[in-house]
């Protein structure tokens, strides 16, 4: 499925990140690197952009950029929204 | 003995800390640039250390050194091109994986470098603990924990830094980031092709070249052809292509995506070997205050409080010191005018200096409390909030989430405006940016539509006014949707931004934020200013012999002596009302003639050359000459025209304003028509400035100039004509 896809509170983990190269290694050098976990925090109250937790960080993307990256959905076992109760 | 100079540079991601340890390391001994060509802030501070004069320069805050970002390439080509003696990587502790990735890209520049663990009482809080020793060694670098709010850590980041430029040693080559087996064949081929073609004076350490080559880096590829020569660059380029080709056939990918994976894996396993989670719990605030400050009920409303706020505080507050300033600005120039000689100079001075530097300087408050605003934003981290919550709505029209802030402030004043554009980081969306705002109608031209309105649209003077301010908006939106597709076209920057936790901001790193942008905004404005204020006194004020139509001081001397007459034979009850009746025909008298003076002026003349063109919007030669004075600063239109209508004071509530204009012939349609003159045309002077200081170029603002007038005659000419295809006026 693609990320942007995914619901709130969902974790997944990036299986490949497509598009254009530039974009791509952006996403890439912020942290979004093909196996790394990532917990969708929420949307923007208008739908558009999504904020996800990677690595420790916060990262914002927009749904466009967010349809281009490839994951799987991870058992919510274990995910951040746990982890801050 | 003359002290070493010792020449460092910060570098980091953006909301490491690298800010504030600048600050606490340079104190209040800071110079504010801009890198030279580019836009980008270029901060210097110096210190005095066991002695060493310490020249510490703060790179732009990063996150990686790829070259996409204006940002990234002014941090590499420092590093590359001016060797600092050593660079001092900030770490954020709490976000170690992420920021080690620059941290990594500086290692293999093979330049000399320190890494500060920065935060680490956070990151301590959150359960991570570092072991600074383990990490040291494997990186090959020292490594420095410091908490830069607290000033801790700084003294021995100083000894660290001052000890490493001292000793000989580089970075152990076993050290380096380990690529793959495939990767580190081609580099490795590549870095005996580019020794082949090069010698010792090669400025660059040839594995780094080899690395940036592979990635198929632009601005590397330049570099080589400067430095080596044309031929043998070309050959090592195409080496560079044929291995790229051969990488991309192994991995089914682009190297460079590959490279960044593989960096990242080199750094989990330095995460793996120094890094302790002690925690796997935490209880985490900032993000409990994002969930309100962000939530899809609460979060606009608290958003549009605190914009609501910022221009409270800009506006409102700031109009108590501004009233001081402008009370101060009248006593200094009646002080001069009552030290000097009436004449050209005491003119010049008063009416041409002083009135036009003092119709800035008195917007400083504004300045210093926007600034202030703008900077406890970022400071806090709801600046990417507020990007956030925006951005669908700001990307409709093609701009970024951060815009948004820049176009509101737009309503107050468009010069600290455009200046608040400094926070979008991508150079297109900073020109967008600058380019429409100035049509969100500025606090200036308030006034002019407050006598033309309030004159002629009486009962519904506000409602105009509102749908002026509403076109201002749509004519923002139109051109903000035109500019992306013709003028800016291409890949919009990704939107790929950090959410950094909130912070608690310092009042000095606040403070100097404010100041130092303040400081600027007052060097660049006044010179220019200044000369503008003086040459539209010039032209306002001469040529001096004017040939008067008719003797005025002889026609009061006449009114003079007549009253003085009337008033010796009068009823005592009656001088009062004569004296009165005396002094109202000589201000007419008075009135008529600066009337005549302006007309005749050079301004007056221009005015009256250029009126055909005003013509078929119902402006007629005083709407023209008011217009053009307006570009010193639009509220100078009101008091032009009081000149022109011969209206000896003229301001924003004069009945007598209202009368003349409603006497010389001016219709409801024709006034609607300069309204939307005044608020689509030319930017003010300092705008103008303000928009070559932040594109880098004057042609943006030419641009600008001959975009926004060309905007305002169609616009003003549809509604004119439109109106009396109509029937109005």
């Amino acid at each position: 499925m693609i990320l942007s896809e995914m619901r709130e509170g969902e974790s997944a983990r990036i299986v490949a990140v497509n598009g254009e190269s530039r974009l791509r290694r952006r996403i890439l050098e912020m942290g979004l690197t093909k196996g790394s976990e990532i917990y969708i925090e929420k949307y923007a109250p208008l739908k558009d952009p999504l904020e996800l937790i990677v690595k420790g960080s916060h990262v914002s993307l927009r749904v466009k950029e967010a349809s281009q990256i490839q994951v799987v959905r991870e058992a919510g076992e274990g995910s951040h929204a746990e982890e801050t109760a | 003995m003359p002290k070493k100079l010792l020449r460092v540079a910060l570098a980091g991601n953006p909301n490491s800390g690298k800010t504030t340890i600048f600050n606490s390391l340079t104190g209040t001994r800071q110079k504010v640039g801009n890198w030279p060509g580019v836009t980008v802030e270029k901060k210097e501070g110096e210190i005095s250390r066991n002695g060493y004069d310490i020249k510490v320069i703060d790179l732009p805050g990063t996150y990686s050194l790829t070259p996409f970002s204006i940002e990234e390439i002014v941090a590499r080509d420092f590093i590359l091109e001016e060797n600092p003696d050593v660079v001092i990587d900030i770490i954020d502790a709490s976000n170690l994986e992420r920021s080690l990735y620059l941290a990594n890209q500086l290692r293999e520049l093979d330049c000399k470098v320190i890494f500060a663990l920065n935060m680490a009482d956070l990151a301590k809080s959150r359960g991570i603990q570092i072991d600074a020793e383990t990490m040291s060694n494997l990186l090959g670098v020292p490594v420095v924990f410091t908490v830069g709010n607290k000033g801790q850590g700084l003294k021995e980041l100083l000894q660290t830094t001052i000890d490493l430029a001292e000793s000989s040693s580089g970075i152990p080559e076993e050290r380096k980031v380990r690529y793959s087996k495939d990767i580190e064949a081609s580099i490795a081929e590549l870095r005996d092709a580019i020794e082949e073609q090069t010698d010792e004076t090669f400025p660059y350490n040839p594995r780094w070249i080899a690395v940036k080559l592979l990635e198929d880096d632009q601005i590397v590829k330049e570099r080589i052809r400067q430095k080596m020569g044309a031929a043998p660059a070309d050959a090592v380029i195409e080496a560079a292509q044929q291995l790229r080709g051969r990488l991309m056939w192994i991995f089914d990918e682009d190297p460079e995506i590959v490279m960044t994976d593989e960096r990242y894996g080199f750094i989990d396993g330095i995460i793996r070997e120094a890094v302790i989670h002690t925690i796997r719990r935490r209880v985490d605030i900032s993000r409990n205050v994002d969930l309100v400050l962000t939530n899809r009920f609460v979060g606009f409303p608290i958003f549009i409080f605190f914009i609501w706020a910022m221009f409270q505080v800009t506006f409102t507050l700031g109009a108590y010191p501004m009233e001081w300033l402008d009370v101060g600005v009248g006593l200094l120039s009646g002080f001069v005018e009552g030290l000097l000689p009436a004449g050209l100079v005491r003119d010049l001075l008063v009416n041409g200096v002083i009135a036009g530097v003092g119709s800035i300087i008195i917007f400083l408050p504004n300045i210093l409390l926007l600034f202030f605003c703008i900077a406890l934003f970022e400071d806090t981290g709801y600046m990417s909030r507020a990007a956030f919550l925006m951005d669908k709505i700001m990307h409709q029209i093609g701009l970024h989430g951060k815009s948004f802030i820049p176009m509101l402030m737009g309503f107050g004043c468009n010069v600290p405006a455009i200046m608040a554009t400094r926070t979008l980081e991508s150079r297109k969306d900073r020109i967008l940016t600058i380019m429409i705002t100035p049509f969100m109608s500025c606090s200036a031209r308030l006034p002019v539509y407050i006598v033309l309105a309030g004159t002629f649209f009486a009962a519904s003077a506000g409602t105009v006014i509102f749908m002026l301010y509403f076109l201002g908006i749509v004519v923002a939106i139109l051109t903000g949707r035109l500019f992306r597709t013709v003028l800016l076209p291409g890949v919009e920057a990704p939107f790929v931004m950090e959410l950094p936790p909130y912070r608690v901001p310092m009042l000095k790193s606040l403070l100097i934020h404010m100041w130092d942008r303040s400081k600027m905004f007052l060097k660049k404005m006044g010179g220019i200013i200044f000369v503008g204020s003086v040459i539209v006194w010039a032209l306002s004020t001469f040529p001096r012999d004017i040939d008067y139509s008719k003797n005025y001081d002889a026609e009061i001397g006449r009114i003079n002596t007549v009253y003085a007459e009337k008033i010796r034979h009068a009823e005592p009850d009656r001088v009062a009302a004569l004296k009165n009746k005396r002094d109202q025909l000589i201000q007419e008298e008075k009135g008529l003639r600066s009337a005549e003076k302006a007309r005749k002026s050079y301004i007056g003349q221009i005015g009256r050359v250029i009126e055909p063109v005003f013509e078929p919007l119902g402006i007629d030669w005083r709407g023209s000459v008011s217009l053009l004075t307006g570009f010193v600063a639009k509220e100078i239109v009101v008091s032009t025209m009081g000149v022109l209508y011969a209206v000896d004071e003229a301001d924003a509530e004069s009945k007598a304003l209202h009368n003349a204009l409603r006497k010389s012939g001016m219709t409801p349609l024709s006034a609607l028509a300069l309204m939307i003159f005044v608020l689509l045309y030319i930017p003010c002077l300092a705008t103008v400035a303000v928009i070559a200081q932040e594109t880098g170029t004057i042609r943006w603002a030419l641009f600008n100039v001959a975009y926004t007038t060309g905007v305002a005659w169609v616009v003003a000419f549809i509604v004119y004509q439109g109106g009396r295809l109509m029937g109005f006026g």
